[in-house]
């Protein structure tokens, strides 16, 4: 099956801080990617690069075969809108209640009557378990109800791919293991091809059909959940287990932490 | 120096997207059209909530410049003439730079807060992760209904401030309000509200505009939020300022 996007050696830059060198991948249709990698080490940008709000320094991404970068305003646009998008925080308008969150794109972008609009919303509401809170504002949500209220908009425009940016980060563990749940569901009713960002490992065992693991620039390891549970290659069984030694641990730290120590005090 | 330049650029990008995104938001179908309800939103956060202040403010206005005025003109023993120079000042200078200063703070500071907290928000990610344009969905109305609210403001202020001078010359000067109303009325020239009202419509662009720039440049969190919050309101005073005094030496070389 032709990918739906193609990532070929990927070089994005901020200033003097290289984030990726060299990354390569591919998402297949129905597939379930999860993206694991440190803090910093650029999960989130990637997700910013495929919607097309940052632009990348070099390498090639293929969005059904055309380059992202060489999309038009409305190939833009037609290509967002094929996408969900669950952003760390929800992001839902505070300024608007739910209802009206997830009313905002279909009404932006269809001729449906209202009434039909109000029962999408609340299917995708009672999915991710907020039709009671429909008419309650951003502000009056937690955390875990903000996330699944910004996956419900995500879902409004039924999109077949879905982007979800640390969807369990500041869960707790109930609530993390329903955002996993969702994000099981969805896949099987809806036969989404999902990418989710996280470092959340018993998260991404339980939602991934392949693992990629962001480290040192480059995706240092792409391989099914098994594969990840058995290699012993240190640096993914340092990040898989959590260890505190082992190849991710800056070795340089001392040296960088005492260097900046004799110069405060020559100062 | 570069960052000023990419500063003054991408201000000049917003304004002229914004100000092309205009005709079709107002005319187009779904999804590119402009939200009515939006707009209405808009026109009340911004104009209507101003109403009051700008009303008092410019009364008095009108009151201090007649009480400023008369004592030098009855020495010559024109205190009526009084009611032309309020007249004067205000449709042309005075009604719509201090409507303005007061939309400055009032709205201005509002949008720039508001968007720039829906930045920090990734707000403005995710309009555009529903192929949202956010400069039709929030600049265009921000903008609309401040250049419309300011026209408006600057009629309501105008008439205020005649008020206000008009109450000072009952009871001060010995001027009844007919015998006022026709020396304000006899020298002004439908010129003299007209520049007062194309003044006031470029000040509403110029307000709504500096305002939603400074709010979609906001960058590192609540601080970012004030400091962009705060410099909207000194930013738009000096360009208010300067805007003024490029229409008046038009409108002086012009003979308006």
């Amino acid at each position: 099956m032709a990918p739906i996007i193609q990532i070929k050696n990927l070089r994005k830059s901020f200033g003097d801080r290289v984030l990726y060198e060299d990354l390569t991948i591919d998402l297949v249709p129905g597939e379930t990617l999860v993206v694991m990698g440190g803090s910093g080490s650029g999960k989130s940008t990637l997700l910013r690069i495929l919607m097309g709000h940052l632009t990348y320094d070099g390498g090639n991404v293929l969005v059904h075969t055309h380059e992202l970068s060489q999309f038009s305003r409305r190939e833009l646009n037609a290509w967002r809108l094929s996408v969900g998008v669950l952003f760390q925080t929800g992001a839902l308008f505070n300024s608007m209640t739910l209802r009206e969150n997830l009313a905002l794109p279909v009404r932006e972008h269809t001729d449906l009557p209202e009434e039909l609009i109000d029962i999408m919303i609340k299917i995708y509401l009672q999915l991710v378990g907020l039709r009671d809170s429909i008419d309650r504002m951003p502000s009056e949500l937690s955390g875990g109800m903000k996330k699944r209220g910004g996956l419900a908009r995500a879902l409004m425009m039924q999109p077949r791919i879905l982007f979800y940016d640390e969807p369990t980060a500041g869960l707790d563990p109930v609530s993390s293991a329903q955002v996993a749940q969702l994000i099981l569901d969805l896949k099987e009713k809806m036969n989404v091809t999902s990418v989710v960002i996280t470092h959340d490992m018993k998260a991404a065992f339980a939602v991934a059909d392949r693992l990629a693991l962001l480290a040192e620039r480059r995706f240092h390891m792409v391989g099914r959940p098994e594969e990840f549970r058995t290699t012993t290659d240190p640096l993914v069984r340092q990040f898989v287990d959590g260890l505190l030694d082992g190849p991710l641990s800056a070795k340089a730290d001392q040296k960088a932490y005492e260097a900046d120590l004799l110069k405060r005090e020559t100062l | 120096m570069r960052q000023t330049i990419e500063m003054i650029g991408d201000f000049g990008i917003l304004l002229k997207d914004s100000v092309a995104a205009v005709g079709p938001a107002l005319f187009s179908g779904r999804g590119r059209r402009l939200s009515w309800r939006n707009l209405w939103l808009q026109m009340n956060r911004i104009g209507v909530d101003s109403l009051p202040i700008v009303t008092l403010v410019m009364a008095c206005i009108g009151a201090i410049l007649a009480m400023q005025m008369a004592p030098e003109l009855a020495r010559f023993g024109l205190v009526p003439v009084t009611a032309d120079i309020v007249a004067l000042a205000t449709f042309r200078e005075m009604g719509p730079l201090v409507s303005a200063v007061v939309l400055t703070g009032f709205g201005g500071s509002a949008i720039a807060a508001e968007i720039g907290t829906m930045v920090v928000g990734e707000e403005i990610e995710a309009l555009e992760a529903h192929a949202i344009d956010p400069i039709r969905f929030l600049v265009v109305p921000r903008l609309v209904a401040s250049v419309i609210m300011m026209v408006c403001l600057t009629v309501v202020g105008d008439l205020a401030a005649i008020v206000g001078a008009m109450v000072v010359g009952a009871l001060f000067l010995h001027l009844n309000p007919v015998q006022f109303y026709e020396h304000a009325v006899q020298l002004l020239t439908v010129g003299d509200f007209v520049t007062g009202l194309i003044k006031a419509a470029v000040f509403g662009l110029e307000i709504s505009i500096i305002a939603c720039f400074l709010g979609l440049q906001v960058r590192g969190g609540a601080m970012g939020v004030g400091i962009n919050t705060s410099r909207t309101v000194v930013m738009t005073i000096v360009a208010l300022i300067l805007t003024d005094l490029f229409f008046t030496t038009v409108f002086f070389y012009l003979g308006f």
